[in-house]
């Protein structure tokens, strides 16, 4: 299995999500964002946490537009699956490759510690190395995650189940206790919660490494 | 030609920014602030000199990267 990490200015969680994917059995390449092209067999593009572009403008907006992010867009399209954490996510949001947007935490602070998640869902290849309902303890470190959408894409994602991830003490106001969502074909999940921070025991909890494993085994060559 | 943009938060889309300085403003003193919406200004100076063509590609400006219309408004001002 094939996995592309996305390297843009300011993003700082691109090593630790190419440790993890390549701890699971992952082949990593580091792409960066001036390349116009994926490497060729990419099954997985990780979107990295960080603060890209120094998050001028909105957090991600720069980032979603440039040219690596229009090969990731066709990767999307084609099918291909795509990762973001954190910034990342902010970035998929930018790109409009998943609804709604991020915004500033309704408390106004940056929240950095452990959160509970309930899996929402298990129907996704991100997700099916956990039950639907278990819970997680998965770290987050950001000042914009606040998830919002309109009420008609919230109802939207709701009835196709493709919230991934909610919080069970929502920390930053985020709609529903989302903490990740979804595409339509269930093949791009963005997510504010890191799972690359919780992979190895040294971490202090390895419960995202369920998702890095499930992604390996669903990706890799028949 | 120079043009401004405004961006905003649409309306019904909560403005903790903006909440949070209507708190800081009754703090010192200033009563019957009924509330608080915080944006951002723009500007740009554009080589185009018809002012109608300069709007238009302000637009596109705002519906590609300047604003995010998910949750944000825009309105764009030709200074000439």
């Amino acid at each position: 299995m094939k996995a592309a990490i996305v390297v843009f200015p300011g993003s700082n969680c691109d090593r630790d999500l190419a440790v993890a994917f390549r701890e699971a059995g992952a082949e990593v390449t580091m792409v960066w964002h001036k390349d116009d092209h994926l490497p060729d067999g990419t099954d997985i593009v990780g979107v990295p946490g960080g603060f890209s572009f120094g998050d001028y403008l909105r957090c991600g907006a720069i980032a979603a537009r440039s040219p690596i992010s229009q090969s990731v867009i066709a990767h999307a399209a084609r099918g291909g699956y795509v990762l973001g954490v954190c910034n990342g996510f902010q970035v998929l949001t930018e790109t409009g490759l998943l609804p709604g947007a991020l915004m500033r935490n309704a408390n106004l602070k940056f929240v950095c510690k452990p959160v509970e998640l309930t899996v929402a869902t298990a129907a996704s290849a991100f997700t099916e190395g956990y039950a639907k309902g278990q819970r997680i303890t998965i770290p987050v470190a950001h000042h914009d995650g606040n998830y919002q959408a309109d009420a008609e894409t919230l109802a939207a994602l709701e009835g196709d189940d493709r919230i991934a991830f909610r919080y069970v003490d929502n920390p930053n106001g985020s709609a529903a206790d989302i903490a990740g969502v979804l595409s339509a074909n269930r093949r791009v999940l963005g997510m504010m919660p890191h799972p690359e921070r919780a992979a190895d025991a040294a971490h202090g909890g390895t419960d995202g490494v369920a998702m890095f494993r499930s992604l390996v085994g669903a990706l890799a060559p028949a | 030609m120079k043009v401004r943009v405004d961006v905003m938060l649409k309306a019904g889309v909560l403005d903790p920014q903006g909440e949070a300085v209507r708190h800081a403003l009754g703090v010192l003193g200033f009563e019957g602030v009924a509330g608080v919406r915080q944006g951002k200004v723009i500007e740009l100076s554009l080589e185009q000199k018809d002012p109608a063509k300069a709007e238009a590609e302000v637009r596109e400006m705002c519906e590609k990267l300047l604003a995010n219309t998910v949750i944000e408004s825009y309105r764009v001002e030709v200074l000439g």
